[in-house]
């Protein structure tokens, strides 16, 4: 079995004059929870939908577990929750489940345990109307989970959810990558995705900006330094690290060093005659990234 | 499952959908649709109002007017001795297809262009089209499921004209003497067309409109007035009338009053019943409609994006 589950390549999709979706290639691999980021209208949906098989590429092509979307193979194997949940609003819960059931061609036991594992067995018989938007985005997802998909592509699940709601949705994809289940999770959320992602890609304006993890898009982990006199901190700081190691910023002196070497770095400053006040390690978040590539972007234009 | 850790991988791992074949598809969506339609409050109410309204003007208006002695509704100046032939068993093949080309025809309209229609604005279609089965095979489900809708409420029609029929049979002491086979077999065939087509038509719309309301709204507009306005205007200029000769509602129509309905003193007496077509050609155009209907529909679906 091959270890790529969804492979893109110059995936294109033009509405008019816009480029919704600009040659984007991505790889998703078998087993991996991978993160589409952008911001809203970024084309992260277009490009879900053309994966699918809803929306036809205008160049560029897309393979999903061997098949080219919209084909059997692939959408038999694939559940996904796109663009928010869109089922019958006159059927319960469990009876728009059970319509999807017997389009997977699955038992009505299978909607049961889709039910449990987002929580809705309880209102499983209530209209779908009366759903708040969190349970309608947990249906949604019950109904990705239905019959074992090899792939599970969610788009923006936490949307509509409260702060409870978001967690146990993030714990959900955490254990079914437990499970060795292939997740393609899309949000404007970076904090979410920095949590549960084993690799993200980063679109913006329709392009793929980057493609990597997420330790390896937020860069090496810095020491954050303050100590007084600041000249004397500096050169000392330049002596342990290198000299293009070291920056000076609002926040304090920075430098690309590993956190194992800030005793050394302590006692070199102690050494000097400098006052320490802190030594910490800090990481970039990924939205800190995530600015500066958008930003960068923004002034390419 | 003799290990816990064995029931524990089960209890995770559930059912595993299969890749369907075309056929095994439709089966899967032709099911799947059955029963969302039929859970569907909508789809009761017309098929309820499509019967009573049947009920009511093919039966119970002609027999009041028979019983009470007065010339009411729609037979000024037919004696009422002579409503009561058209009111007893043997008539039904005559009777049964007298509402269906105008207004049970915009029923059916109605029930196909919010079958098809509204997956769209609910996201259903979205919904649908992922899970497994190919679109040609989901889109054959949802007509299949909407025509099996269509002989069911053809199969309480006939079951209510009996009723009634029998009824009025007994309650006036006339001998119960029963349709023939052929022809009574011959006019639910025709009902079926001209339902089937109206509802196939329903499903067009609603897939070229994307939108139930508009697909009901200029469905009911065509077929209960633009069709009309047309063949007035035809009758009127020379030339027009090749066109409206042909129309889904005159070929509809003329179909029923091949079949009799318009009642043999007035064959265009029931509104939406003509004599433009003979019996043959008129069924023959109907099914026509009705396969152009759903392979435009089909391909509509098929390469049409879904957003």
């Amino acid at each position: 079995m091959t270890n790529t589950i969804v492979v893109t390549d110059r995936l294109t999709k033009r509405y008019g004059d816009r480029l919704a979706v600009n040659d984007v290639s991505l790889t998703v691999r078998r087993g991996e929870v991978y993160g589409f980021l952008g911001p809203n209208g970024a084309g992260k949906t277009t490009t879900l939908r053309m994966l699918l098989g809803l929306v036809r590429p205008t160049s560029g092509t897309a393979t999903i577990l061997g098949h080219a979307p919209g084909e059997t193979g692939a959408t038999a194997r694939v559940g996904a929750l796109v663009e928010g949940p869109g089922f019958y609003p006159y059927l319960s819960g469990r009876d728009n489940l059970r319509v999807m059931a017997r389009y997977q061609g699955v038992s009505d036991n299978a909607v049961e345990d889709a039910l449990r594992r987002v929580d809705l067995v309880e209102r499983g018989g209530d209209a779908f109307k009366s759903y708040s938007l969190g349970m309608k985005q947990r249906l949604g997802v019950a109904s990705a989970l239905l019959g074992e998909p090899d792939l599970l592509v969610l788009d923006e699940p936490t949307n509509g959810l409260d702060p409870g709601g978001m967690a146990d949705m993030r714990k959900l994809v955490v254990d079914l990558a437990a499970q060795g289940q292939t997740v393609l999770l899309s949000s404007h959320l970076l904090a979410e995705v920095q949590e549960i992602c084993d690799r993200v890609g980063v679109i913006a304006h329709g392009r793929l900006l980057a493609e990597s993890t997420v330790a390896e898009l937020r860069g090496a982990s810095t020491l954050l330094v303050r100590a007084q006199p600041v000249e004397l901190a500096l050169s000392v700081s330049m002596q342990v690290a290198g000299d293009d190691a070291v920056q000076l910023t609002d926040a304090g002196v920075r430098l690309e060093l590993p956190e194992e070497r800030a005793p050394e770095l302590a006692r070199a400053l102690v050494a000097a005659g400098a006052d320490i006040h802190e030594i910490r390690p800090t990481e970039r978040s990924l939205e800190d990234v995530f600015f500066e590539m958008t930003t960068d972007q923004e002034e390419n234009r | 499952m003799s290990t816990a850790t064995m029931t524990g991988r089960s209890a995770a791992r559930g059912e595993t959908r299969a890749v369907p074949t075309v056929l095994g598809g439709l089966l899967a969506g032709t099911r799947a649709e059955l029963l969302r339609l039929r859970k569907w409050p909508a789809v009761w109410v017309l098929a309820t109002v499509w019967l009573l309204l049947n009920l009511t003007f093919a039966y119970l208006f002609n027999y009041i007017a028979y019983s009470t002695g007065s010339s009411g509704f729609s037979n000024e100046g037919v004696p009422p001795s002579a409503l009561l032939p058209d009111l007893l068993p043997a008539a039904i093949p005559s009777v049964f297809t007298s509402g269906m080309p105008m207004f049970g025809g915009a029923i059916m309209f109605i029930l196909g262009a919010l079958a098809a229609g509204s997956g769209f604005g609910w996201g259903t279609w979205k919904t649908v089209l992922t899970q497994g089965p190919s679109r040609l095979s989901t889109f054959g489900g949802t007509l299949a499921a909407v025509g099996l809708m269509v002989v069911g409420v053809v199969a309480a029609t006939l079951a209510l004209d009996l009723a009634a029929s029998t009824l009025i049979a007994v309650v006036e002491g006339q001998s119960i003497v029963w349709p023939a086979l052929g022809t009574l077999a011959e006019s639910v065939g025709g009902g079926l067309l001209i339902f089937g087509m109206w509802a196939a038509a329903g499903v067009l719309v609603g897939v070229l409109t994307r939108s139930p309301a508009l697909a009901v709204g200029l469905g009911l507009v065509w077929s209960l007035v633009i069709e009309n306005l047309l063949r007035g205007v035809g009758n009127l200029l020379s030339g027009i009338e090749y066109v409206t000769d042909v129309l889904p509602g005159t070929a509809a129509g003329s179909l029923a009053g091949a079949l009799g309905a318009g009642g043999s003193d007035d064959p265009d007496g029931a509104p939406g019943v003509l004599t433009v077509l003979d019996g043959r050609p008129a069924a023959l155009l109907v099914a026509a409609y009705l396969v152009v209907f759903a392979v435009v529909g089909a391909l509509l679906m098929r390469h049409r994006d879904v957003t």
